[in-house]
Formats: structure tokens, sequence, C-alpha cells
């Protein structure tokens, strides 16, 4: 087993890791080493061929592939390695990390730094608790989008997509653009967690039916699906008995939200947040334990890749400040959800942050007509009105780093004000 | 956002947009909307798909059309990210271009 000394590790060459080591590097960090498991960088960009990526960061709509060649050209240009189809096994409160590959085999390796950024993982059909066989035919959505857009073959011909997320949205466009029939796209929730417009263009561009405050009540089929039953549900999401409609179809797509995959953190002692799944961070994006920063959708799941890498850029730029001084500011506000908000990121900000601080969120519900504010110590520091505020997009908030020193409370609360309008 | 048609379809106004983004838009969407359409087709030489797009907006109204010629087209590896796989596609004044590069080696 060989040692080694690296200043700064970063776990994952998706969009995360990528933009990560870019500014790590752009502020003088020479010393930096990239692990991804998968044979080649880019992250799920790589099966993300459709276009929309990019419209913040670059001004112009990128097709996933194309955004991700962007950051890999620069990290090339920059002589940064990422050693594909390693698997990091472990991370330590030391920064010590094991990893393995085919080709290097079993290795130690000690980090001035770490960066998480490993992304997320679908919801799987254990979690959703769905009645009936256990047959061929049902995939998450983005399994389907692996076999189509990066395997090349169909995973069926007549589908039916549970959930709404913006991956199922998609993959109801694609299948149909590659030869399938989509019947249906059910969603148990009053509302889409799907960007408004890949309701238009993925399902009202096709008429696909949406069926919200629906829900899959029999899956039929015995070595491969044949069929399955959707009734709609009440307000507590129980089927309403009489509604049932039965599609005969062979796949069934699973589109029902994306969680932080955060054991490497969890291994390493990182505290996680029970409302993001991600790692509880502070400004900074530095992890409970001194050295570990994480950004990207291990942090939080975002809907936007320029976020994530926005966010990763802040989270590089950290990384190297600790590198030169490895110091863990204490954290002076704790940031707190309010009404009508889940997960705000940050949740903890450090007394005299040294750059603007973003606040993102998700809120519970739909909102119309409706306010975002923040406040400390009954001082109201922000207020951002919208016309409408709902689950399926972050919400973003900036607080000017100026703002931090004029206040007295210890606890920063967002919420929202407005009528609820889930309808 | 509201948009106002004539009883030919022919368009006359936009209120309640937000910004000047929304009224073009509006105004585009509701007379001639437009998409880019991404897809894969295989590529002989190897055995993983080639991810292309239009390189610009086509009208929606072509995209069963263009997924058509698509089925149709032949391509041989290697590939290059932004080679023109179909100039003009349809008379539209968009290429069909690769998104990303495929080796001739996936064998």
């Amino acid at each position: 087993m060989n040692n080694q000394y690296v200043d700064l590790l970063i776990v994952g060459a998706g969009p995360a890791g990528l933009a990560a080591a870019i500014s790590a590097r752009e502020e003088g960090i020479e010393s930096i080493l990239i692990l991804e498991r998968e044979q080649e960088p880019g992250g799920i960009l790589r099966q993300c061929i459709h276009n929309g990526f990019g419209l913040h960061r670059f001004h112009e709509e990128l097709t996933g592939p194309e955004y991700a060649q962007r950051d890999i050209d620069r990290i090339r240009e920059l002589n940064i390695p990422v050693e594909c189809g390693t698997t990091v096994l472990s991370v330590s409160d030391q920064r010590v990390i094991t990893c393995v590959s085919a080709s290097k085999g079993f290795r130690r390796i000690q980090a001035g730094a770490v960066i998480l950024a490993m992304g997320c993982r679908e919801r799987p059909r254990g979690a959703l608790c769905t009645p009936g066989t256990r047959c061929a035919g049902i995939y998450s959505a983005g399994t389907a989008q692996r076999f189509v857009n990066l395997e090349g073959f169909m995973p069926g011909k007549r589908v039916v997509i549970l959930g709404s997320g913006d991956i199922g949205l998609i993959m109801a466009r694609r299948m149909t653009l590659q030869g399938a029939k989509v019947l249906a796209c059910v969603e148990i929730m009053p509302y889409s967690s799907g960007l408004n417009r890949n309701i238009v263009q993925c399902l009202e561009d096709y008429g696909i039916p949406l069926y919200l405050q629906h829900t899959v009540t029999e899956i039929h089929g015995r070595e491969r699906l044949d069929g399955i039953t959707i009734a709609q549900v009440d307000n507590k999401r129980i089927p309403i008995p009489g509604t049932e409609i039965h599609f005969d179809c062979d796949t069934l797509l699973l589109s029902c939200g994306l969680i932080p995959e955060n054991e490497l953190s969890q291994g390493a002692g990182v505290e996680i947040s029970p409302l993001t799944s991600g790692p509880v961070v502070s400004d900074n994006l530095e992890t409970s334990v001194p050295g570990i920063f994480s950004c990207g959708n291990v942090l939080h799941v975002h809907d936007l890749v320029d976020h994530v890498s926005n966010e990763s850029f802040k989270a590089g730029k950290a990384a190297a400040a600790f590198i030169c001084n490895p110091s863990h500011a204490e954290a002076r506000f704790a940031v707190c959800d309010g009404t009508g908000v889940r997960g705000t990121v940050p949740q903890r900000i450090s007394a005299a942050p040294q750059e603007d601080v973003q606040l993102m969120f998700r809120p519970s519900d739909v909102f119309r007509n409706a306010a975002a504010v923040v406040e400390c110590g009954g001082q109201e520091i922000l207020r951002k009105k919208a016309m409408i505020y709902t689950p399926g997009e972050m919400a973003v908030l900036t607080l000017k780093k100026e703002v931090f020193s004029t206040l007295s409370g210890d606890t920063i609360t967002v919420r929202i004000e407005g009528e609820k309008n889930n309808g | 956002m509201t948009v106002s048609l004539a009883a030919d379809g022919s368009f006359v106004s936009v209120t309640g947009n937000t910004c000047p983004r929304g009224a073009v838009y509006a105004k585009q969407e509701c007379t001639e909307p437009l998409r880019v359409i991404t897809a894969v087709i295989p590529v002989s030489g190897s055995n993983l798909p080639l991810s292309v797009k239009t390189s610009g907006p086509v009208p929606k109204e072509k995209i069963a059309a263009i997924m058509q010629v698509l089925g149709d087209v032949s391509v041989t590896a290697p590939v290059s990210a932004g080679d023109v796989i179909v100039p003009d596609v349809l008379g539209t004044g968009a290429d069909i271009i690769a998104t990303r590069s495929v080796a001739a080696t996936h064998l």
C-alpha cells in the first residue's frame, strides 16, 4: 500500500468537483487530485443530453455534455489530475482518504483539505412503498436516461412515469422522441416538483397528460410489467376508491426525488441535516469537521447546474484558504427555517463573512404574491417579493456581507409571508 | 401573463409580463413556438450513441419530421463535438450538430 499526500482532494468529478478544483487552482493551490468512480469526468451531465444548461453562467443554452466539456477543458488546461475508475471507500475526520482502482489498487491518501462533491442519487422503489409485484420493467428515471442516452438502448415501449420531478419530465420527452409511447405522468402532490419549462416542453408539447393528486395503487405483471393502476388521492394522500384508471404498459419510470449521497460524509463524522440530507455547513461551505467542505448536490439538491458550479467555486476558494491557513472559523449565527421554508443552506454563518452570503432553500408549499423575509433579533434584514414561490424552484436570497456586523441576535430566520396556494 | 391574438391567429398584444423577455417569449410561443431538439443516434464503429442537437431553435411542429430524418442518418466514428451531422435540416436554417465526441475505439 502506498501513502500519498495532496493539498486538496476532491471526491467526484461532476460539475461540483470540477468547478471546485478550478477555483482552488485559480487561488494558487498546486497539489490537487480529483477522484471519480465513473470512467469519465462530467458526472450526471454526461447523460443529460437535453439543452437548457448554462443560461446563468454562460448566457447560452448548452446540453449537459457540452456544459461538462467546458469545465473538463479548463481542468485539462490547468493540468489538474482526474483519476477515473477510482472509488473512494472512506474519508476520515483527519482527512485521510482510502480509495481503490483497478489500475492502482488500494491506496491511502492524506489531504490538507477535502471537498465532498459526490452528488445525489434517486429515491428507489423500495423507499416509495409502491404496492404490486416485483416484475421487471420498473426503473428510476435516471437509470432509464443512462440506458437511452449513454448506452443506446430503450427500456420499454409503453411507459408511465410516477413523479413529476425534472428527470421524469425530461424522460417523458426523451422516451417519446426515441419512439416510445408515454401514457401518463402521475404526481401525488397537487403541484409538480419540476420546473415549469419542463412541464410545457416535455409534457404539453407531446400531449402527455399530467395526473396531479394521483398515485400508483397497483403494479401488474409477473415476469415483466404489463400494466399499472393509478387512483386519485385525498388531501392526506390516501387513494380514493372508485377513481382508479388502468394503463396497459411495459415500463414504469420513477422520478420521486433525489437524495444527497452522504455515506462518505457520515463516515467522516460530518453532521448531516435531516432537512437537506446533506452536511450542515457554514457560509464558506465548511462542514462540521475542520478542513472538509461540501458543495453541489451532495450538499443539497439543486435545480440548476449553474447554481452548483457557483456554489462549488466558493467551496474551492474556501478550501484553498484553509490549506494556506488551517483555521476553523467559529459560527456566529445559526440559520433557521421559519414558516414556509425548508432546508436553508448554509445553516451557520461566521461573524464576518468574506463574501456576500447566499441563502438557498425550498419553499414548503406553493405561495402566491408572497415575500421571503430574513430576520435577526427582531430586525428585518431582507425582504424579497415574488409572484410565486414553489417547492419546485429553489429560492435564493443574497445577504450583503456588510449587514452581519450590524446584527444583534444570534439566530437568522428565513420565512415566507403570503397566501398558501397549492391548487 | 395574457397574450391576445386576432381571430386569424395573428398577434395583438401581451399584458401582465414582468420583464421584456417575457413579452418576446410569449409572443413567440403563441405565434410560432420554437424548440431546440436533442436526441441520440447510433454510430457505426462505436457501441455508444451520439448525442446531437439542432444548432438553434426550430419550429415545434417540425419536431416529428426532424426525428424522422435522424432515424435515417448514418454516422461513422470518430465524431467530434460540434461536427455538423445534417446541414440545414428540413430547410429550417439549423444544422444537426454533435454535442459530444465519440471515439472509434468503443467496440
